[in-house]
């Protein structure tokens, strides 16, 4: 496997595929993952290529297999997932897979048709009942009391005491009809309106609602519906009426005439809803069972499908040579990959028993290739925040093995606290140990599956923080006496002049380290715990965390533009080491280091003794860039001295940086003789922004040694305008970027405060007051108190100033670290692979019409 | 028997993880404050009485210390209490689980 320090070597290559077996040995090739196809035919369209009748009865059989897999989900049967994934299938099994689906389509759509047609019928049966049940109690009603319809002075009103009311209307010689049925509800109004408009009051609607509202099958929603018994006399205007039904969609029964009538259909219906209902419950058991069938093999075709349209897909990227015999296909191949690919065509060859094998051959390319970085799952996550910012060119250095242990340690800087570290670290162990589970694995929520995703990450932030809680020595925002403090407030008593009395008057009280015994010396692991009582705690920590913000970042900086001599030894740029590194590291360290240095040299040259001697290092280093060091008491002697001669080498290096690259190019191009010795003849990979100047460096260098003024018009452009501005920029950038990237890294000890101040203000007010509380019941309130605490430290501490640092920390890599060295202007390798392929189930094209 | 399950299986885990936490924090709290750490002292509940007018220092100051580190006792165990109900809620929970499909 290749080295994490810098992306692999590619080449180029061309596959010879006989059409036989170009199927089978690239169903091969995308198990192993091997290679990059590219896209031979660009200009022609999808509709034009090849393979696509192929294509498109996979997308027939896709199609099928999204009907099945949602007709199975509404039935909630779960589908099960094969532990080992199918192969591509060959091409007469596909004829197979293909009549097995259609039948199964046919059958399903079938029994849908049907189930759906009994459900009509049941529903109209169940309407009719319901229909006759409440008409019954219209006529009973309309015979029991005063008649609900309008009086008319035509007709007098119906008698009370005959069950049928209509037998007067009878007596005056016209032919009473009733038409019976039912409208959902929303219409009634309308509909009774009209009937009164169009039949002139020669009409009588008795309606009522239907307490339980029917199911509609087709749609599945349920509607109000209202029974409505319309009497009326008169053939024409039974017409009309039925007409007005009609256009209202009305579903309309046969009014039974007579009671025993009326009794017999009820009862032929009842018996008719039951049959219906057997059917029903029968069908839709035979449904269920024709659906586990297909659900036990329907992932097995999924995976097959999908595969082979994947396959299908590569085969319409390759181009057809001359003899219309051979595929030709172009990858993207790593060089140490090469045998492996051999290996793959053969067994493709022999899978698909060709008497032709099928074999690769390398070609020089001229355009960049993909970087291809090997990551395990470890590393796979700080790689993935590396490439977030930018993939790295081509055969350029890679930070991100450096990013696993300086990225945990800044966010631990910010974050520091044992407590909140311990509770991460058991998080990332518990999504460690349930790795392996799909559940877990495979989750629907997407915020979950970045955090599964960074588990290893999380590990190293919880390990770093628990590291440096200890050294803040910070758990829960209190400290922990694990050696016994080394301030000793009884010294002040027995050596120094505080009695009882200073105690009773005084609020505030200073230890004196110079009195003997007071101060034991520094404590060994960290922080001493006395500062958590201290109140000029924050004046100290302040003062301490700045510094060492400021010394983090200047190495993390310096160790990026060290980075930096790898990429120009790699690519040949021996001239960069003199006119690039050198000028940018000592102007870096020329001012930072130093005053990395002066913080240093104050902590270690003064003590508690001359503590009131101690100059200020920010007045010193300014003085220092107006020269004015006469003025101060001098931290060491020849300080003024030194600084100047620091101030000059910085100053010089400037123009150095500035104008010795575009130079030294130029004076090449004249033809002059480049630096060191010249190895011998070798094809560079173009890589970085620098790649121009790579190319007319070994042209110079060819040109130089040859001393051929022939092989000086073969040279490339070389545009000294260019170079320049490209050289300004750069050196504007860095030296500017040195001064605002150190400030930059006081973010570290900005967050940090933060973190523990918040910490110390929640348990200031959620836990200590109940600790404090002095009444029997505290011990009870003492528990709801804890979770919210715990609560709260999960959500404030933990996500949000989590977030914050975890973005912090990142800025700092992107911008302040690889800033000085990475160009991250590559592309990813992407290959072909059928794991990449999206998860079949949760595919859209499944899952959508 | 009635069904003893009254909490999703969310709900019990959140429960499980809360009472693990209650429980080592209360616990090493309990013992922090048994002995008598001064980093704690602003939240023991001491007046300006105990401690001017004590007869026999520090003992009033290290008695409130115990109280309060008994108190924490207390909590912890009442989180052992929970914790198995949480426990037991997502044993239930599973096998509800296993037994619907």
């Amino acid at each position: 496997m290749g080295s994490p320090f810098r992306s692999e070597e590619m080449c180029l290559a061309q596959l010879f595929l006989q059409s036989g077996s170009a199927y089978d040995c690239i169903s091969e090739l995308g198990e192993l993952a091997l290679v990059e196809f590219r896209d031979l035919n660009p200009t022609v369209s999808s509709f034009q290529r090849k393979f696509v009748g192929e294509i498109k009865r996979c997308e027939e059989m896709e199609r099928i297999l999204g009907y099945l897999l949602r007709e199975i989900r509404k039935a909630n049967i779960p589908v099960p997932e094969a532990e080992v994934r199918p192969l591509a299938p060959q091409p007469r099994h596909v004829l197979e897979i293909r009549e097995q689906l259609q039948r199964l389509e046919v059958e399903l759509r079938e029994v849908a048709t049907n189930k759906e047609k009994l459900q009509k019928n049941l529903l109209e049966l169940t309407e009719y009942t319901h229909m006759l049940k409440v008409t019954h109690t219209f006529v009973k009603r309309n015979a029991e009391r005063e008649p609900l319809g309008p009086q008319y002075e035509e007709f007098p009103s119906l008698e009370k005491d005959s069950v049928t009311g209509y037998t007067s209307m009878q007596r005056l010689g016209a032919k009473l009809g009733f038409i019976s049925g039912l409208i959902p509800r929303v219409k009634v109004e309308a509909f009774e309106r009209l009937l009164w408009r169009v039949c002139k009051g020669y009409m009588i609607l008795s309606c009522s609602e239907m307490e339980d509202s029917l199911k509609d099958p087709v749609t599945g929603e349920s509607t109000e519906t209202v029974v409505f018994l319309i009497s009326f006399w008169g053939d024409q205007i039974g017409q009309k009426v039925q007409k007005i039904c009609q256009s209202y969609h009305c579903h309309l029964y046969p009014h039974p005439e007579s009671d025993e009538e009326r009794c017999d259909v009820m009862e032929s219906l009842a018996t008719r809803i039951q049959d219906l209902h057997t059917v029903l419950s029968r069908t839709e058991e035979y449904l269920r069972q024709v659906l586990n069938k297909a659900s036990e093999s329907v992932y097995t075709w999924a995976i097959q499908v999908q595969k082979m349209k994947a396959i299908y897909h590569t085969l319409n990227m390759c181009s057809f040579d001359v003899t219309n015999k051979c595929l030709i296909a172009e990858v993207w191949c790593p060089v140490s990959a090469l045998t492996t690919l051999r290996g793959a065509l053969e067994e493709g060859s022999r899978k698909s028993g060709a008497v032709v094998p099928s074999f690769v051959n390398r070609i020089p390319c001229s355009e960049t290739p993909p970087t291809l970085l090997h990551t395990n799952k470890f590393t796979s996550g700080f790689q993935n925040i590396v490439d977030a910012y930018g993939v790295g060119s081509y055969r350029e250095v890679n930070p991100a093995p450096y990013t696993v242990i300086t990225f945990p340690f800044l966010f631990a800087v910010m974050f520091g606290d044992m407590g909140h570290g311990a509770v991460m670290t058991v998080f990332a162990l518990w999504m460690l140990v349930q790795e392996k589970s799909p559940t877990v694995k495979c989750h629907r929520n997407e915020i979950w599956r970045i955090l599964f995703e960074g588990r290893y990450i999380i590990l190293m932030m919880g390990f770093f923080s628990m590291y440096t809680g200890l050294i803040y020595n910070d758990c829960f925002s209190k400290s922990l006496n694990i050696f016994g403090s080394s301030w000793s407030v009884r010294a002040m008593f027995t050596q120094g002049p505080w009695m009882n009395k200073t105690l009773h008057t005084n609020s505030l009280l200073t230890l004196d380290p110079n009195i003997t015994g007071v101060f034991g010396g520094p404590y060994p692991v960290g922080i001493d715990p006395i500062w958590n009582l201290a109140s000029n705690r924050l004046t100290f920590l302040n003062s301490y965390k700045m510094k060492m913000s400021i010394i983090l970042g200047v190495c993390h900086m310096t160790f990026g533009v060290i980075l930096g001599v790898f990429n120009h030894i790699y690519f040949r740029r021996k001239f960069a080491l003199f006119l690039l590194f050198l000028p940018e590291l000592l102007f870096l360290l020329c001012l930072f280091g130093y005053l990395v240095f002066m913080v240093v040299y104050k902590w270690l040259a003064f003590s508690a003794r001359d503590s009131w001697l101690a100059p200020s290092i920010l007045v010193h280093f300014i003085s220092m860039f107006l020269m004015q060091g006469q003025a101060l008491e001098p931290l060491y002697p020849g300080q003024t001295g030194l600084q100047v001669f620091l101030l000059l080498v910085a100053f010089l290096s400037i123009p150095v940086l500035l104008l010795g690259k575009p130079l030294y190019l130029y004076w090449l191009h004249q033809g002059g003789r480049s630096l060191g010795v010249y190895r011998g003849y070798e094809r560079v990979r173009r890589g970085s922004e620098d790649d121009m100047s790579v190319m007319r460096d070994h042209d110079a260098e060819e040109g130089g040694v040859h001393s051929d003024p022939a092989s000086r018009e073969t040279q490339p452009e070389f545009d000294l305008g260019e170079v320049v501005l490209h050289q300004s920029i750069h050196t504007m950038e860095y030296c500017l970027g040195c001064i605002s990237n150190s400030a930059s890294y006081l973010r570290l000890w900005a967050l940090s405060l933060a973190h523990a101040q918040l910490s110390e203000v929640l348990w200031s007010m959620v836990m200590r007051p109940a600790l404090r509380l002095d009444s029997g019941t505290a011990t009870f309130l003492l528990v709801p108190v804890l979770g919210v605490f715990a609560t709260l430290t999960v959500t404030i501490l933990l996500l949000m100033e989590g977030l914050s640092a975890f973005l912090h920390a990142l800025r700092l890599h992107w911008v302040e670290f690889q800033n000085k060295f990475y160009s991250g202007a590559g592309i990813k390798f992407v290959p072909f692979s059928f794991s990449l392929l999206p998860s079949v189930l949760e595919q859209d094209s499944f899952l959508s019409d | 028997m009635p069904s003893l399950l009254f909490c999703g299986p969310k709900l019990a885990a959140c429960g499980i993880v809360l009472s693990i936490w209650g429980v080592i924090m209360l616990v090493m709290l309990g013992i922090f404050f048994s002995a008598h750490s001064a980093v704690l002292i602003e939240d023991v509940p001491f007046t300006e009485d105990d401690m001017l007018n004590d007869k026999n220092p520090p003992q009033a100051i290290y008695a409130l210390y115990n109280q309060v580190g008994y108190n924490c006792f207390i909590a912890a165990a009442i989180y052992l209490v929970v914790g198995g109900i949480s426990l037991c809620q997502v044993r239930l929970n599973k096998r509800n689980e296993y037994m619907v499909h």
